[in-house]
């Protein structure tokens, strides 16, 4: 499975909803994921790939990894992905 | 109802091992947060913390002492020490079999926990010490002062996170205002500074890795501390009789549950809470000269509890001092409110108000005067400790210059 297909997977199952209906375009509050079901899907994730993702729930907006949508979740987790040695 | 007034303190935290030199660093706006130095240190993320330094248990307790005391119990007997010798109170007949000790913990004896778990599972021991259970229980604290200092009255532990010291000090305080106890010996402790407490906290993603910057508009989070709080909370009148001297007094307290969120602080849990502590004291906002804030460093908190007394106090908002010495020492968790107590202390006796250290920048969200970075002189008459918990438990005491 593709980093976009595993990472879809995961922030459907936080949100309780199919894969299909998390599109690139959707933010998380689209999905009614609040912050603390937020820093669980990044728990997941990080366990997923192995990565650890630099957020801080104080500053979400100055953390180097974007989370305005799935798209750029996707985008800063191939980042990281691709980093790791 | 009879009046409470507190004629012991004593603590021991990152600034200080006594009052006097906590104090001091308070008037001072010294910073007790650092390097954390612990085993397995550099597996965290978190790496900075306000942990109590030059603190030797061998020879401060015996061999049999130490495989009962963890380390928030080895701090609570050392506060518990000093607040008992300054208040002078000798519990004997009936007033060992009133008074009790009520303490705050969130989470007891994380330390041997830690200690024990990494014996049993990484290293593949399959035999622990035969006190692991009285050496890590919750109460642990507070039976062994009971013990130290033959209170035979109501003792026992309160755990609200990190409201628990406000919790226990309120409960403390009632028990003596109805008169179901001539004294008690209140406050609290926390030690969670070792791999397993702060890796725990490291997952919620709200802690700081550079600094506690309460209010500030650039804070990023909590940063843990250590420590503990302890007072003689006593009956007026028995106070007088032995011509004890008096810090201040204690003159109402409330307790709220947001019944919102388990970790979202909750504007109107805090609200009811204050405006709750006033009413029980019989107190108009407008007197309020100080309120030592709960003041994290996060960005939920800070603004959460700024709009809370802003919506209490009104435009005399603008008008009272509030301060958050965690900048200082660091947040101790459930021995918080104890140590923090000790600020509001400093204000009504001393005229000297604890700064907010580390504040940088405004925060339109957090437009009070949070007396940043220098301490300030003030006559204050009356005194709010705020204590909001993880699981929305809220509980604030009200104090008054005597």
């Amino acid at each position: 499975m593709s980093i976009s297909n595993r990472v879809i997977a995961i922030i459907a199952e936080q949100a309780v909803l199919e894969p299909s209906d998390v599109t690139p375009e959707s933010t998380l509050e689209d999905l009614g994921i609040d912050s603390l079901g937020l820093v669980e899907s990044i728990f997941a994730i990080e366990e997923e790939f192995d990565i650890t993702i630099p957020f801080n729930a104080n500053e979400p907006e100055a953390s180097d990894f974007d989370i305005s949508n799935v798209a750029a979740i996707i985008a800063g987790i191939e980042k990281l992905v691709s980093e790791k040695v | 109802m009879k009046r409470v007034v507190i004629t012991g303190a004593g603590t021991i935290n990152a600034l200080g091992h006594c009052v006097a030199d906590t104090l001091e660093a308070m008037r001072e706006g010294r910073c007790g947060i650092g390097e954390l130095e612990f085993r397995d240190v550099d597996r965290l993320a978190i790496k900075i913390g306000g942990q109590v330094r030059g603190f030797e248990a061998e020879g401060r307790f015996n061999r049999q002492q130490m495989t009962l005391y963890d380390r928030f119990t080895q701090f609570t007997l050392t506060a518990a020490k000093e607040a008992i010798d300054q208040s002078g109170i000798e519990f004997h007949g009936d007033l060992a079999a009133r008074s009790g000790v009520v303490l705050g913990t969130a989470g007891g004896g994380v330390s041997t926990w830690d200690d024990n778990y990494r014996s049993v599972y990484e290293d593949g021991k399959n035999r622990v010490h035969p006190f692991v259970v009285p050496k890590l229980m919750n109460n642990a604290a507070a039976s062994h002062v009971s013990m130290e200092y033959n209170l035979k009255g109501p003792s026992f532990t309160v755990s609200t996170a990190c409201a628990s010291s406000n919790h226990a000090m309120a409960l403390a305080f009632s028990m003596v205002r109805s008169g179901a106890a001539p004294a008690m010996v209140t406050g609290g402790s926390e030690s969670m500074l070792c791999f397993g407490g702060v890796k725990a906290w490291e997952g919620l993603r709200v802690m700081s890795k550079d600094a506690c910057r309460p209010f500030s508009g650039n804070r990023n989070g909590m940063v843990q501390g250590e420590g503990a709080g302890i007072f003689v909370f006593e009956e007026y009148d028995h106070a007088r009789a032995r011509g004890a001297n008096i810090l201040c007094e204690v003159v109402g307290f409330a307790m709220s549950s947001d019944a919102a969120d388990i970790v979202m602080p909750s504007k109107q849990g805090a609200a009811r809470a204050m405006s709750g502590a006033l009413a029980d004291a019989g107190i108009n906002p407008d007197q309020v000269g100080y309120i030592n804030a709960h003041g994290t460093g996060t960005a939920a908190n800070d603004k959460t509890e700024c709009a809370a007394v802003a919506g209490v106090f009104g435009t005399h908002a603008d008008t009272l001092m509030i301060s958050s010495t965690k900048s200082m020492h660091g947040h101790l968790i459930g021995g918080t409110g104890a140590v923090e107590l000790l600020a509001c202390i400093m204000a009504l006796r001393d005229g000297i108000i604890a700064p907010t250290i580390g504040y940088e920048e405004a925060d339109p969200e957090c437009a009070l005067d949070v007396v940043p970075n220098e301490a300030r002189e003030a006559d204050v008459d009356v005194a709010l400790t705020n204590a909001f918990a993880f699981g929305g438990l809220n509980a604030v005491l009200a104090l008054r210059k005597v």
